[in-house]
């Protein structure tokens, strides 16, 4: 079958197509006009309001509640408690909660008296306005036992533990390969440093929130903020006892979400639980103040790295340990090591996890979730490593270019690490670098270049789309993903007009609705890759139906044409020895008296064209090349910054990020995810940093007054290139993701410039002007 | 937020006496920090008396100096020319504050008494002493990153926050008060915040029947040759690490007089009146000016995580006389 197409090839300038292109937002206009709806904005007929009164205490008993005061205010339905909360079929804790909803649910307020962490909701009000619901939570009034709390795994009293595994069961909690501490003893090089991260929060714009509709008593609606429609859909209906399809979630445009959405979350189930109670519609939206306990964080962190060398900077050893905060209830941990495993070539590694469990919210998934902390250990130690012994921190890292994977062996499905350093080197004057550190003055700031890796893998990942074409010229295109933000509207438009032959105005991309195709999760920067390929394979089926309805049709110029010598120009079927010969699919489908025809496909990880599996449909049964390649986004990025020489504030002044992540689908979107990620990576390394009071293990700077994130005036012009990849691998639109890869490294060229620029190492982040300013003065 | 009833008030007399009968009540102008603390339920007033109409408007010159009508806005202030040329580091001072749109409503008045930004008193699940007296200070030992190291207690170590109050205070400001008979009174900047002591919640000498109507300040050498350095952790929008309002009168390399007052560092906007003296008479050189750093934070009591402010703080007045005595 190789006449047809299995993998997307009509990209570029000259084929007229627009994938790549930098095409605006196709939901830019809605956006700025408000006609976009976000999940809290979707109007309701009766709608009443909830509002989450959270727990003053961390750790304890609720001995008793008192609504008395908040009932009689006007407008109150219902004060909801552990009391009188109604009971759900299934707990998140119960086995089939754990296997259909995951660990940050494995323990619900609002079902017992105990509490876990501060800000824990203990009470849930609903009243007809928002305000008067917010006035009543403020009455109600919580006694408490309670107990002295532990604030973190550094405080003495924590009791460290080696888990199995670690983040929802996905990474081993101990990791070897070879025997790296013998190697480390016997290296002639040898680093060893110790890396602490502050606690992160997402802080996307939008909040959660959750309009929760009860349509009929076993049929529900959610209009919800979540990253996973088919996850929410998933872990409602286990919790109620409601078959899948009776539940409904939607979600037609997010504020960001950075992980903090990737999961299920307490209050969209109580809020369901609120609705039902009143018999009337709820919503309810997360205050900031509450998006600090109730939809997880960074967790805070220590990683130790030992690294062997030798004398030429080449690795022969890697021992990293990492201890770190999780919740009462969950084992929760970043994997660090999966890059610091990965990134260079070593012949040895070995990786443990330490956690304790603190009275806090747990952790979970936030941009680049281990990525991002563990590039910063290890592209820090290779900086020092290069500094110590002499070489250009570029060169020391193309001296351990890891041609394969280090962790398996494999090949790359493509790697084009090399092109980026070369490509970021050039554009940002890398060769001007003065060897020495702290040795670049420009008045009173102290002047510095850094560099760091950036690796993501393509995490396996599957979805489905659903195409239907139009005789009169135009598409509606369907999958259950859901868009950041980021532009999945914009480029499935792109995919679905250049793969249907339509200009992208004929083209209207449905998504965010759990009754269209299931996709997976926009986490993990899944989406893009899985969800274009499912597009682009659904629209095969399209063209495969309407070949095989061509040949067959008398009047057609293709009858009794072989299937196989039909291909697919823009969007006409011709014959691929005669290309006058054909005709579009609008005279096919007229004549035909078709009015639509449908497709769908299955965009799989793996199912490249060397795979070949991206032509086939959904069950065409082929295998993927999941055992065969490594799959993984490469980058780098290059920083400079000024320090001021005596308060030690750090300014990035200048910014350049090349990243290969194979197919790029929109050049416009792509730069903004990139740059929106890098702004991220420059938050967490200078300045984002949540306070858990170590005696309350509650948070003191929930509010984005002190939480501080970048303003424009942190940020400089910022330069992102791509190197275009054409991977046969990954999937059928060669497409890796971008979401991650944009903050991995990021932390570490911060720290690495600041180390140029001063001659001193600041291992803690944020590197906050304290920090620098006592680095400088020892 | 508790339910509150809402009143205009057009003159002075009306606004003061609507307060008067009413201890619980407050008078609103930008509102910038009241409505936080109202959502925050960290202040509850049953009535709020808006005293925009009030006609406290105007910056002018007078015979000796400044006078700048407490309803004026920060960024009017700021921008204002005489500001500009005669006090340097009140216009720079104000320029640096909170973001363009808060400068936008803030008001003068109600920018001296803006509150604290302790983690502990704006969080009502905290103790605090100043919010509710006795019940302890969770800053000694927790995040006390940001506040003070000079001029706490046992009961309270809170930083006063601003910026413009540095400057001001700097340059002997004086708050000009009047109540509701009409009386008015002429107050040192200086004068009108209170230490904490053991009664943290009383922070400045306002009476409950008081309204700040305008701030004078003298024209003076020092005053045209002023400056204000701020240090934060990010370059917009943040409240200072620490700050320094500096003024120099030097007249062939020797200084005649001068003016030195930091921020974030005290609980009270800090006035450094014996580094001052040590000033006159000395060279306009960066060893006096070290000097005096070091004596404008003589005695200071750090805790666990703003020791650094100690050594930032004279940074800061170093690097605020020597950009001006450049």
């Amino acid at each position: 079958m190789d006449t047809e197409p299995r993998f997307f090839e009509t990209n570029g300038p000259g084929t007229g197509g627009v994938v790549g292109q930098p095409l605006n937002r196709v939901d830019g206009h809605d956006k700025v006009t408000g006609k976009a709806r976000y999940s809290a904005e979707f109007p309701q007929q009766g709608l009443v309001y909830g509002v989450l009164k959270g727990s003053e205490i961390a750790k304890g008993k609720i001995q008793s509640i008192d609504t008395t005061a908040a009932m009689k205010e006007p407008g109150v339905l219902a004060v909801l408690t552990h009391q009188n909360l109604p009971k759900l079929a299934k707990t998140p804790n119960s086995p089939e909660g754990k296997k259909a909803i995951g660990a940050p649910m494995g323990f619900l307020p609002l079902t017992s008296d105990t509490v876990h962490y501060a800000g824990q909701p203990v009470a849930l009000v609903v009243a007809d306005t928002f305000e008067r619901a917010t006035h009543a939570a403020s009455l109600v009034r919580v006694q408490y036992a309670a107990e002295k709390p532990l604030a973190s795994y550094q405080d003495p009293k924590a009791e460290l533990f080696n888990p199995e595994k670690v983040q929802d069961g996905k990474t081993d909690g101990f990791t070897r390969r070879g025997d790296a501490r013998a190697a480390l003893a016997a290296a002639p090089v040898k680093h060893t440093a110790t890396y602490t991260h502050a606690i992160n929060h997402h802080n996307p714009m939008e909040p959660g929130s959750t309009t929760a509709v009860w349509e009929a008593p076993d049929r529900l609606t959610v209009y919800e903020s979540t990253q996973g429609i088919t996850r929410t859909q998933k872990s409602l209906a286990t919790m109620l006892g409601l078959p899948l399809e009776q539940v409904r979630v939607v979600t037609k445009y997010l504020g960001g979400g950075f992980g903090c959405k990737g999961s299920s979350w307490p209050h969209t189930v109580l809020t369901v639980q609120a609705a039902k109670a009143v018999n009337r519609p709820v919503k309810l939206v997360l205050t900031r103040q509450q998006m600090f306990t109730g939809m997880g964080h960074r967790e805070d962190q220590t990683q130790t790295l030992q690294i062997g060398a030798t004398r030429e900077g080449k690795l022969l050893a890697l021992v990293h340990e990492k201890t770190s905060t999780t919740s009462p209830w969950d084992n929760y941990a970043e994997p660090n090591s999966r890059i610091i495993n990965l990134l260079y070539a070593c012949p040895t590694f070995e990786s443990s996890y330490k956690l304790a469990r603190a009275n806090v919210m747990t952790s979970t998934f936030t941009r680049a979730p281990g990525e991002a902390p563990g590039s910063f250990a290890i592209e820090c130690s290779m900086d020092d490593i290069a500094s110590q012994l002499g070489i250009d921190p570029l060169e020391i890292r193309l001296r351990n270019y890891a041609e394969k994977d280090p962790t398996n062996g494999k090949p790359w499905s493509s790697k084009s690490l090399k092109q980026c350093y070369a490509r970021g080197a050039e554009l940002f004057g890398w060769s001007k670098r003065n060897p020495q550190n702290g040795a670049t003055r420009d008045g009173k700031y102290l002047v510095g270049y850094g560099m760091a890796t950036a690796s993501y893998p393509v995490h396996n990942s599957q979805g489905t789309a659903r195409v239907r074409l139009y005789a009169d010229g135009h598409a509606v295109v369907q999958s259950g993903a859901t868009d950041l933000g980021t532009g999945t509207y914009t480029v499935m438009t792109q995919v679905a007009a250049d793969t249907l032959g339509l200009t992208p105005d004929k083209v209207r991309f449905e998504l965010g609705d759990s009754r269209l195709p299931t996709a997976p999760n926009s986490g993990g920067s899944v989406a893009g890759g899985t969800v274009s390929s499912s597009v682009y394979v659904a629209a095969q089926e399209v063209w495969q139906k309407l070949k095989k309805l061509a040949i067959a049709d008398k009047k057609s110029p293709l009858y009794r044409a072989k299937l196989e010598d039909v291909v697919v120009e823009k969007n006409r079927m011709v014959l691929k020895t005669n290309k006058q010969k054909g005709e579009d699919f609008m005279a096919l489908m007229k004549r035909n008296e078709m009015s639509d025809i449908e497709g769908t496909g299955n965009g799989k990880y793996g199912a490249g064209y060397e795979s070949g599996l991206a032509a086939g449909g959904a069950d065409s049964g082929h295998q993927d090349d999941m055992a065969g390649h490594s799959m993984h986004s490469f980058g780098a990025h290059f920083c400079e910054v000024r320090v001021d020489a005596e308060f030690g504030t750090v300014r990035v002044t200048r910014w350049v990020s090349v990243h290969a992540a194979g197919r790029i689908l929109n050049a416009k979107t792509a730069r903004s995810q990139i740059i929106g990620g890098s702004i991220f990576g420059i938050g967490a390394a200078l300045m984002e940093e949540t306070f858990r009071d170590p005696n309350f293990a509650r948070y003191t700077n929930a509010s984005l007054g002190e939480y501080h994130i970048p303003v424009n005036a942190d940020i400089p012009e910022m330069t992102v290139e791509f190197i275009e990849e054409h991977d046969p691998y990954i999937n059928a639109m060669g497409v890796k993701g971008i979401g991650e890869i944009s903050m991995v490294g990021v932390s570490a060229a911060v720290a690495n410039a600041v180390f140029h620029a001063t001659g001193k190492r600041v291992r803690d982040l944020p590197i906050t002007p304290d920090k620098v300013m006592g680095a400088m003065a020892v | 937020m508790n339910n509150f009833s809402y009143t205009t008030a057009t003159t002075a007399k009306e606004a003061t006496g609507a307060r008067k009968n009413s201890v619980q009540s407050a008078f609103i102008a930008g509102g910038t920090t009241l409505l936080d603390l109202m959502k925050l339920n960290v202040e509850q007033h049953p009535q709020l008396v808006d005293i925009n109409m009030v006609p406290f408007k105007g910056i002018s010159e007078t015979t000796d100096g400044l006078r700048i009508g407490a309803l004026e806005r920060m960024s009017d202030v700021g921008e204002n020319l005489l500001v500009v040329q005669q006090f340097p580091a009140i216009s720079e001072a104000l320029l640096l504050s909170a973001s363009p749109q808060l400068r936008n409503m803030a008001s003068i008045g109600g920018n001296l008494m803006q509150r604290t930004r302790c983690s502990y008193f704006r969080d009502t699940a905290f103790p605090c002493n100043k919010r509710n007296p006795g019940s302890g200070c969770p800053a000694q030992t927790g995040d006390n990153r940001g506040l003070a190291i000079l001029g706490g207690s046992a009961a309270c170590i809170a930083t006063n926050p601003g910026d413009m109050a540095v400057a001001l205070v700097a340059l002997d400001a004086v708050v000009l008060l009047e109540n509701s008979k009409g009386k008015q009174r002429r107050v040192p900047l200086l004068d009108f915040h209170l230490l904490p002591g053991t009664t943290p919640q009383r922070e400045t000498v306002l009476e409950p029947d008081e309204l700040i109507v305008a701030v004078t300040v003298p024209a003076a050498a020092h005053a045209r040759k002023s400056h204000y350095v701020k240090v934060r952790d990010r370059a917009s929008y943040a409240f200072a690490l620490v700050s320094a309002a500096v003024g120099l009168d030097v007249q062939g390399g020797q200084i005649r007089s001068a003016r030195l007052a930091m921020g974030s560092v005290g609980t009270k906007p800090w006035r450094a009146l014996e580094a001052e003296k040590l000033l006159v008479g000395k060279p306009a050189t960066e060893a006096s000016f070290q000097l005096a750093a070091a004596v404008a934070v003589r005695g200071a009591s750090p805790r666990e995580h703003n020791r650094f402010k100690v050594d930032m703080v004279q940074k800061a007045i170093v690097r605020a006389f020597q950009e001006i005595a450049a």
